[in-house]
């Protein structure tokens, strides 16, 4: 583990009554990579991260991310260490406003006291504007700001995939976890996407790590990527190796994915 | 552990040292009839959530029904025990279908919280509907047996308890025949696995979960005749704390399993009797409810469930 | 700026509604049926709030919310007669003590979902009611005798503020983290929301004005006994919050305010009155089952520029 890694992960795996869905991964992360996950449906993907951000503990296995051990702690702690992820399947707050969606990932940031809100004290007032300021500015990044009062239930697809990722930056992560960011986006989306990615990338000093079924962004984008298959890793290595590996053309074939790319 | 709770403890202790043995059995055979009238009532529970994930709140209300069937039945129109029986099955399995054709079916696509205040509104609509009708005075069933109790190598039974057994037992295994062996059961089998993929295979969902709910019904339907005869009598309410009992024991077999609840029912009838043979009568509600927080505590799943969790 | 302008607009037509009653009353306009209604009306304003902040704010679906009026009830009852304490600090007391039931309840009991939940809340409120069904010194089942403490002034100020603290609480980050938690538990979770501290606090916070609501309650009714306080009386807190929206704090007072009324109109006959409350319970999750105003407050109503969401004071 040299100074620049990011995210150790050593030997992590884990099972649901018996059967194991993901074992003995080995993966590094260093400072500033963007590293994509790939692998064909149910190799394990989303349960790594599952099990990355928290959600799910492993039964086996080490992760450290930016020296402190993560196993075992709840996903808000993990979050609040610096991990933040996106969804596969959108989960955005339906019913709160665009704004607030955002400000709910930069409470933990925020310091003043339940107490404070109640008797409207000075520092509430302070503290929630700055909210507002903040969140406001992560929106107009993503272009986002002029539905800022809009119900996130009501934006288009490609907006609410937007906003899940402008709510995940607003939590102020060192690494960011993409799950299937430009699922179900049509090739100018992706396309605007990927600029995006990059964009957020330098502007906020991040490292990123993201699964990915579209091919093209992810061999365009990714330095590296890891292959994952039947919960195993198979390959690593950039997207060159990677294009050429037989394991993963094995892994691969009869899904039309490598033939795109 | 609270004082008064250490106190509890200690006069446990007393209370059953002076118990002897032979009460004990004569208890447990009380408790084993009392829990087998819940295990009735957690069936219809279990097998209705197994299906459509509802707690069917008014579940309790169709047992209610079923006793008030039964009393008419004897009383007013002198049927014999058995007739009554049936006619309280029938009237009640179709009572059951018609609350779930009017009332649940719309909420197949709603949230579960949805679901639930309805079933509870369903609920209050039946016990304040029969208040208003026939006001809230129980009414007094008849004795079945002359003679109370029979002497059984020394132990005195009630022969209430042994026939409230003896119907249980029939129907329960009859509900094991129609759900391992018959079309329909396995029909409902099928769609509480998974419904769309049921649906898919040709099978009418709709009809499946009528099924479930009349043939759950016909058992609350039982179960409130012989809650009758065990309590000799019945009123607008009684269904609502046995009903909720009944729910405890479903959770406490493991929900949606059907020998879950005839395991969790007889379990929660025989705790009840031994917490009032100790003394604690007052507190035999209370039992129920502790053992509900406590299994929802340590093992949510239930006795025989597995564990389950949310996709992510 | 704007907002405290709405506020102290707010606050000035409390005190007219407050003025207005006390005139009501001390000119001997009404009486003292009606006067019962009024105070009534404000507790169960305080029960409908306060279990709006842990179903319609936190989505913690709990039905059990008559075992903290109970305990409110109860505790307040034996500082004032028993231990001759004055009528305020009784109060307190009650909800003091509410509140750490709500802890004890909620922190085993809000990690489960949906319906175990409330079969779990509904179960702490029987054990909480037969506990004082089995304690002489209140009682027992025949009750415990109460002087009447409460008046018109007591009941409107409890549910005042019972409404700007809930209001104030839901308006702010903390408020947020909880609505988070009703939209997504996941994925609050993952945006580094500690939800079981915030479900608690809910819980706690809800907890804590049905005791108010209790000591009030219980000093206004000359008697109180176990019966009061069983599952009916979570049902009917229900109501008020499922009927008005889940979500919208106007809407849980607003058929608070009209429910007490239809009760008190319908008072001599409670089969109808139950029928008819089941069955509009029954009609609005049938084709309405967000409630009557769903998640949106009452002034949302009237403002045409805002298309939702939550206003929040900066």
């Amino acid at each position: 583990m040299t100074n620049n890694t990011l995210l150790q992960v050593e030997n992590m795996g884990i099972q649901f009554g018996g059967l194991k869905a993901v074992q003995g991964v080995n993966l590094y992360l260093n400072n500033g990579e963007l590293v994509g996950l790939i692998g064909p449906n149910g190799a394990g993907k989303t349960t790594s991260f599952n099990m990355l951000t928290g959600v799910y503990k492993p039964s086996e296995g080490k992760i450290v991310f930016a020296g402190q051990t993560l196993n075992g702690k709840p996903p808000y702690k993990v979050t609040q260490s610096g991990i933040s992820r996106t969804f596969q399947n959108i989960r955005l707050f339906k019913d709160l406003s665009v704004l607030d969606n955002v400000k709910v990932a930069n409470h933990w940031l925020a310091k003043h006291s339940i107490l404070s809100s109640i008797l409207r004290l000075p520092n509430h007032f302070t503290s929630e504007a700055k909210m507002a300021e903040d969140a406001t500015a992560f929106l107009k990044i993503f272009g986002l700001d002029r539905y800022k009062n809009e119900l996130a239930k009501n934006l288009p697809y490609g907006m609410q995939r937007r906003l899940e990722i402008a709510r995940a930056l607003a939590a102020k992560p060192k690494l960011l976890l993409l799950d299937e960011p430009a699922a179900g986006m049509n090739p100018q989306e992706t396309r605007e996407l990927m600029e995006l990615i990059a964009f957020i990338r330098k502007e906020f000093d991040l490292t990123i790590l993201l699964i990915e079924h579209d091919m093209h962004l992810v061999m365009g984008i990714c330095e590296r990527i890891y292959v994952l298959d039947h919960g195993q890793l198979i390959a690593e290595g950039n997207p060159n190796e990677i294009r050429s590996n037989p394991k993963v053309i094995e892994a691969y074939l009869g899904e039309e994915v490598v033939e795109n790319a | 552990m609270g004082a008064s709770e250490f106190a509890l403890f200690f006069s446990v202790k007393e209370a059953v040292k002076g118990v002897k043995v032979m009460e004990w059995i004569q208890q447990l055979i009380n408790g084993v009839s009392l829990g087998s009238i819940y295990a009735l009532i957690a069936l219809g529970y279990t097998m209705v959530y197994g299906i459509i994930k509802l707690i069917n709140f008014a579940h309790g209300d169709v047992f209610m029904i079923g006793g008030f069937i039964g009393f008419y039945a004897m009383v007013r129109w002198d049927m014999g025990f058995i007739p009554a029986l049936l006619l309280a099955m029938i009237l009640c399995a179709v009572f059951g279908v018609i609350i779930e054709r009017v009332a649940y079916k719309r909420l197949r696509n709603s949230t579960r919280i949805a679901a639930l205040i309805t079933a509870i509104g369903v609920s209050l609509l039946i016990e304040y509907t029969v208040v208003f009708f026939r006001g809230a005075q129980p009414e007094g069933y008849p004795d079945l047996f002359v003679e109370k109790n029979i002497t059984i190598l020394g132990v005195q039974i009630s022969k209430t308890s042994i026939l409230i057994l003896a119907v249980s037992i029939v129907l329960m295994l009859l509900l094991q025949f129609i759900v391992q062996k018959t079309k329909i059961g396995k029909a409902m089998r099928a769609v509480s696995h998974d419904a769309d993929a049921a649906r898919l295979m040709g099978i009418n969902v709709d009809n499946t979960i009528s099924a479930t709910f009349a043939i759950g019904s016909a058992l609350a339907g039982a179960a409130g005749v012989i809650f009758g005869v065990y309590y000799t009598k019945v009123d607008p309410f009684m269904g609502i704390i046995p009903g909720l009992k009944a729910f405890v024991a479903a959770v406490l077999g493991g929900i949606g399993i059907i020998p879950g609840a005839m395991v969790g029912g007889m379990l929660l009838g025989v705790v009840e009797t031994f917490v009032s043979a100790l003394g604690f009568s007052l507190w035999r509600d209370a039992a129920a409810f502790i053992i509900l927080i406590l299994i929802l505590i340590f093992r949510p799943e239930g006795i025989f469930g597995k564990n389950t969790r949310e996709k992510v | 700026m704007k907002k405290s302008k709405i506020f102290w607009s707010y606050l000035i037509l409390a005190l007219v509604i407050y003025a207005v009653g006390q005139a009501l009353i001390s000119l001997n306009i009404i009486d003292m049926y009606y006067k019962n209604m009024l105070i009534t009306m404000c507790i169960n304003i305080m029960l409908a709030v306060s279990l709006h902040v842990v179903i319609g704010v936190t989505g913690q679906f709990s039905i059990g919310h008559a075992g903290f009026l109970a305990i409110g009830a109860y505790v307040s009852a034996i500082f004032t007669m028993k231990l001759g304490m004055p009528f305020i600090v009784a109060i307190l007391v009650g909800a003091i003590v509410a509140t750490l039931a709500g802890l004890i309840v909620g922190i085993p009991t809000l990690r489960l979902k949906g319906d175990y939940l409330a079969i779990a809340t509904l179960g702490f409120a029987e054990i909480i009611r037969i506990t004082f069904l089995n304690i002489d010194y209140v009682g027992g089942a025949a009750g415990m005798q109460v002087t009447q403490l409460s008046n018109w002034t007591y009941a409107f100020f409890a549910a005042l503020i019972t409404i700007i603290v809930i209001s104030n609480f839901t308006k702010s980050r903390h408020g947020r983290a909880c609505i988070a938690i009703r939209e997504d538990e996941i994925a609050a979770d993952a945006m580094g929301i500690n939800t079981t501290y915030y479900k608690v606090t809910a819980f706690a916070l809800g907890a804590f004005f049905a005791g108010v609501a209790g000591g009030i309650f219980s000093h206004n009714v000359f008697i109180i006994q176990p019966s009061a306080f069983g599952f009916l009386k979570s049902f009917d807190i229900l109501i008020f919050v499922v009927l008005g929206g889940l979500g919208s704090l106007s809407g849980a007072i607003i058929s608070a305010v009209l429910l007490t009324l239809v009760s008190t109109y319908l008072g001599n006959f409670p089969e109808t009155r139950m029928i008819i409350y089941s069955l509009v319970l029954i009609l609005v999750m049938l084709y309405r089952p967000t409630g009557l105003l769903g998640t949106k407050e009452i002034t949302d109503l009237f403002k045409s520029k805002k298309k939702g969401g939550i206003d929040h004071d900066q």
